[in-house]
């Protein structure tokens, strides 16, 4: 679900711009905490970033709140640990850079992020996973939800028990199907000529 | 378990992106050479069935629910080199399209839940079914192994985020690991119930090296574990020898936790107070092994019970 995709940048581009997060991300993780002023700075040009590619903020807001819990709890047990790190600054900073990298994955088709990891050398052979992954994802995620649907319009109400023994099936028959649709995938491939 | 970015200082990330970056290039040389062709659409496919499968959700009591987090399952499955590759795409697409886990600290994820939990876990079950072989020692060994490797993945996370000074280690350990108990209890049981179900469709999937990953040379096994125990003498050792109270009483603690999870605990417990508990090391390792046994015992009286209502025999009956 991508917010904006408005051209097809070269790989060489998603290159620069995988380079410039990072960057951004270790700028924001190496600001010192005496310094809060920079942490808003830093706030608004992501901001700016956001609104410039035209990210619709209940993209984000959504996002933010799905990931925030593991931060708000490292952040209070950092508060009662005492380690000297100010949780206000711990938990601000972590935002800024969660706000980065929903940036880059809402502006970032994933076709091009694949064609930017193979022009920096990544594996082949973890390209190519990557790529089947993203490929198969949403299809296996469908059939899970499918079978789920299934197996609730089949069913009665049932105890706890069975329904972790009903819910285990589903994972495992979703397993099953992945390796015989694995099976097929390669021979398609081959006939399209891939060579490993 | 994700870390996100601004947690870990600078060279806890370097040295978690440094290791798993040689584990990962390992464990991938390793999978190109010995996994046919044929095969190599399943590791994508089964990362997926991995997130796939992570939305499966498994009612707990009060409303809430678990999901599988899968790395041993995989590892039993498709041979420990194969399930490295695996989580670690998991984790770089949870990374870069969910921002789920930072940028910064996907070396220190890659460590912890690819490499630590996928390959101890492993190291767990090859154990556990070499004692016990069969298809019940089969579902114990994986339901111990679950809970194990949770319990490692949480113990290299407590550390990592106390040598980065982000918390205390006293705190750290304690609460990453009392949770994940739990969690891991979950994820045992969930594995082997999967596990079960995968024999019961498909029993040659299941058999050893049917998919075509040779399961493992132990020389690779052993370069594996010797960089994890690596990073674990970096994260762990310099808080483990310097504070013996906090161990202590976590031993403590955690026997309280275990005693109300598993009544087998509570018998066990009253011969553990006698000696030892003078000497912090001895009283941990001692807590650790009660813990063991006590899931032990909960994952054989699920195999029994699950084993004993699925056999083919009761279902012919009915």
């Amino acid at each position: 679900m991508k917010c904006n995709l408005k051209f097809t940048p070269t790989p060489q581009l998603v290159v620069r711009k995988i380079i410039g997060t990072i960057i951004l991300i270790l700028l924001i993780t190496l600001t010192p905490s005496t310094h809060p002023i920079w942490f808003g700075l830093e706030g608004i040009l992501l901001l700016g970033l956001l609104w410039w590619r035209r990210v619709p903020p209940r993209c984000v807001l959504r996002r933010l709140l799905i990931l925030s819990p593991f931060v708000a709890g490292t952040a209070l047990a950092a508060q009662y640990s005492a380690t000297g790190v100010d949780w206000k600054i711990l938990a601000l900073r972590s935002t800024l850079c969660l706000l980065t990298i929903i940036a880059f994955a809402e502006t970032t088709a994933v076709s091009d992020l694949l064609r930017g990891l193979r022009l920096i050398r990544v594996p082949t052979l973890l390209v190519t996973t990557l790529a089947l992954m993203h490929r198969y994802l949403f299809v296996l995620a469908d059939e899970s939800s499918r079978m789920n649907r299934a197996r609730a319009a089949r069913t009665f109400t049932t105890g706890r028990r069975l329904a972790w023994l009903q819910a285990a099936s589903v994972a495992g028959q979703l397993f099953v199907r992945a390796t015989e649709r694995a099976e097929r995938v390669y021979d398609a491939m081959c006939a399209r000529g891939w060579k490993t | 378990m994700h870390i996100p970015d601004g947690f870990l200082d600078a060279k806890t990330a370097l040295t978690t992106a440094t290791l798993s970056a040689i584990a990962v290039s390992f464990a991938l040389r390793h999978v190109r050479r010995e996994l046919p062709p044929r095969r190599v659409p399943l590791l994508g496919l089964s990362a997926a069935f991995l997130f796939a499968a992570q939305m499966v959700n498994f009612p707990i009591a009060g409303g809430t629910s678990g999901h599988l987090l899968g790395g041993t399952l995989i590892a039993v499955l498709l041979g420990p080199s194969a399930a490295v590759v695996v989580v670690t795409t998991v984790l770089i697409v949870q990374c870069f399209l969910f921002a789920d886990g930072g940028v910064l600290a996907l070396g220190a994820n890659i460590f912890n839940m690819g490499l630590v939990a996928t390959l101890g876990g492993y190291a767990v079950y090859r154990c556990v079914n070499l004692m016990w072989p069969g298809p019940r020692g089969r579902t114990v060994a994986l339901t111990v192994a679950g809970w194990s490797s949770t319990i490692f993945a949480a113990f290299s996370c407590a550390g990592q985020l106390a040598w980065s000074q982000t918390l205390v280690w006293e705190i750290a350990w304690p609460v990453m690991t009392s949770t994940h108990a739990l969690i891991g209890l979950g994820e045992g049981i969930i594995s082997a119930l999967i596990l079960i179900a995968i024999t019961r469709t498909r029993p040659d999937l299941v058999a050893t090296s049917s998919l075509g990953v040779t399961p493992v040379r132990w020389r690779e096994f052993s370069f594996l574990c010797l960089l994890i125990s690596l990073g674990l003498a970096c994260f762990v050792a310099p808080f483990a020898s310097s504070a013996p109270d906090g161990l202590e009483t976590v031993a403590i603690q955690g026997g309280f936790a275990h005693r109300a999870l598993a009544p087998l605990r509570s018998v066990l417990a009253a011969d553990y107070q006698i000696p030892g508990l003078t000497s912090p090391a001895l009283s941990t390792a001692l807590a650790g092994m009660l813990g063991i046994a006590a899931v032990l015992g909960l994952a054989l009286l699920i195999s029994r019970l699950v084993l004993r209502e699925a056999s083919p025999k009761k279902m012919l009956r009915e």
